[in-house]
């Protein structure tokens, strides 16, 4: 098998058996970049890391990508805006500095939706991303690029951010295992910022045991993040050795009674017939509908966003509209040029729900229907280890397909309540629909649950056993 | 809770958010944002009162830390961003305009 379809595992094994060398490995990753780079489209940016290091650390010459809103000192950092054009960070994101120290190769930025506001990459202000499983699909987002570079084996792993659903559900479009950790467990220094109490840094990988490796080196306590929390780091890898025998999952029955493609549907009916098999004990359980949760996140998120995007005049970095200016105009044409529709809108939106007259109800009202979905989750995870459900409605969607604002937003239905409540979640691949391309199943943990979720994870795959390796790239 | 959002109010946040938007766009807008906020009437169907507002999901405490001065970055470095500057500082067009 050609290396660049290896997970870290396995590359990890070659190098230390000496079967490979790291500059092969690192040849192998550019070699994949430079041949299928063109189709996909998945950075925006590629840095000309060839470092090869002798020493034995996690990650030690395993080459990753990062999303593009994530600091990486010197290296242009867009968040997919042109209000960034250029912007180079004078520090690294404590993720990047975790990575490095781990030893990782970090070769390059990943597309995204601008400012992580989308579900299929395409609101990046620079490029389309293709699905690698269909170029002529999305590949789901906002982190697209990273999920993208996964699938296409640019990079056996990448980072993203998961605001409502910006890492599972491009995971669940591109075949491969996304990860959003419980709120805080993962220091958000350096990440720029887009819903402060929702987002969440996670890694993509091509199996859950990766998953795991990268939590392992990307999870801790910060003192650069005020909201990290402490707490006590596993070694997630642990969690892999048991499988799910006795452990009781929850169908949250709201869920599965939306508007579901069928085929999705009846996939994940089957995951949950396997994991019975295996031991687990499944049932149906009450959980507030997630469309409370969804009509509450379009208030909390574009509030926050508003509030964090204010900090882009053109004064500081990034783009200064160029026409004769004064400073009030400066700062309103600099942001009307350097910002894409759908950030507008949500800076609107935001803006509106905050203004005086309106705060109690929509900001307070948001923030009390946060509480009860928070409350929902605690009570159903008294009797349940996890929650299963699909991780999107469908599978990936056709290139430009015309969607309306509130129809884009419904991809995240299954994926926003846990940023509600930050809770941990993981898509994993769970088979194909029959036009080929890949389905996602979520789990859903309580908070600090990420152990169950990759400990479940993994049984699953075992069982399932798929072949995730997109046809369509050979070369 | 929800009324409809007319176009002016659209220009007024328009103004609040420092964007600047065509009236082509403007319309647009006050119809999507319309649907949005339509769509955000669902919460009305949960009684909240009594119920008190989450901010953060997880238990968060201040964050305190002692007064000591730390390495941090170099002007220059901050400065390498500016879209202008003047010695070390960032140079902005004017505040005031001549006839003020």
């Amino acid at each position: 098998m050609e290396l660049y379809n290896l997970s870290i595992t396995e590359l990890k094994n070659k190098l230390s058996s000496g079967e490979v060398t790291a500059g092969e490995i690192n040849n192998a990753f550019q070699k994949r970049i430079n041949e299928v780079e063109d189709e996909v489209g998945s950075f925006l940016s590629l840095t000309d890391c060839k470092e090869e290091k002798n020493d034995n650390e996690c990650l030690s010459n395993i080459p990753v990508a990062i999303k593009d809103n994530m600091s990486l000192k010197n290296e242009e950092t867009t968040c997919g805006s042109k209000i960034l054009k250029g912007y180079k960070p004078p520090y690294n994101a404590t993720v990047v500095n975790k990575l490095k120290d781990a030893g990782a190769n970090i070769l390059g930025k990943t597309n995204m939706d601008e400012f992580a506001m989308g579900s299929s990459t395409e609101k990046s202000a620079f490029q389309k991303t293709k699905n690698p499983w269909d170029l002529t699909r999305v590949p789901g987002g906002s982190s697209g690029g990273s999920a993208a570079a996964v699938a296409a084996g640019e990079v056996p792993a990448a980072l993203g951010s998961d605001t409502g659903g910006s890492i599972r559900q491009p995971a669940a479009f591109c075949g491969v295992v996304g990860l959003k950790p419980t709120y805080g467990l993962v220091s958000r220094y350096g990440l720029v910022a887009f819903a402060s109490s929702l987002d969440q840094i996670g890694p993509f990988t091509r199996n859950v045991e990766d998953s795991a490796l990268m939590m392992n080196v990307i999870s801790g306590h910060d003192p650069k993040d005020s909201t990290s929390v402490q707490q006590e780091t596993s070694d997630y890898t642990d969690f892999l050795n048991e499988d799910v025998s006795g452990m009781k999952i929850g169908i949250p029955k709201e869920y599965f009674s939306l508007d579901i493609d069928e085929e999705v549907e009846n996939n994940i009916r089957k995951a949950i017939e396997k994991l019975k098999d295996a031991g687990a004990v499944v049932e149906e359980v009450d959980l507030l509908s997630a469309e409370y949760s969804l009509a509450a996140y379009y208030i909390i998120a574009p509030a926050e966003a508003s509030s964090n995007l204010a900090r882009y005049d053109g004064v500081r970095y990034g783009l200064r509209s160029d026409k004769d200016n004064n400073i009030e105009t400066m700062f309103k044409n600099t942001r009307s040029e350097g910002f894409g529709n759908e950030v507008k809108r949500r800076i609107l939106l935001g803006t509106y729900s905050l203004s005086s007259g309106y705060y109690d109800d929509f900001y307070l009202k948001a923030q009390k229907v946060r509480t009860l979905v928070k409350e929902d989750f605690e009570r159903v995870f008294e009797d349940y280890d996890l929650l299963i459900s699909p991780t999107t409605p469908t599978t990936a969607f056709e290139l430009d397909s015309e969607q309306t604002p509130l129809e884009m937003y419904h991809q995240d239905i299954f994926t926003v309540p846990m940023n509600i409540a930050g809770l941990p979640a993981i898509s994993i691949p769970s088979g194909f629909d029959s036009k080929g391309l890949p389905i996602g199943l979520q789990l859903i943990g309580p908070h600090f649950g990420e152990g169950k979720l990759l400990q479940a994870g993994y049984t699953l795959e075992q069982i399932m056993d798929l072949d995730l390796r997109p046809d369509n790239l050979e070369v | 809770m929800t009324k409809e959002i007319s176009k002016k109010e659209v220009e007024k946040i328009c103004d609040l958010s420092n964007l600047e938007v065509d009236d082509k766009e403007k319309n647009k807008f006050t119809e999507e944002l319309g649907d949005i906020l339509d769509y955000i009437e669902k919460l009305n169907q949960l009684d909240t009162s009594g119920v008190k507002p989450t901010a953060y999901p997880v238990k968060l405490r201040n964050v305190l830390r002692k007064d000591n001065v730390e390495e941090s970055i170099e002007k220059e470095e901050v400065l390498k961003n500016a879209p202008d500057k003047v010695e070390d500082q960032f140079k902005v067009p004017p505040i005031m305009n001549e006839e003020d």
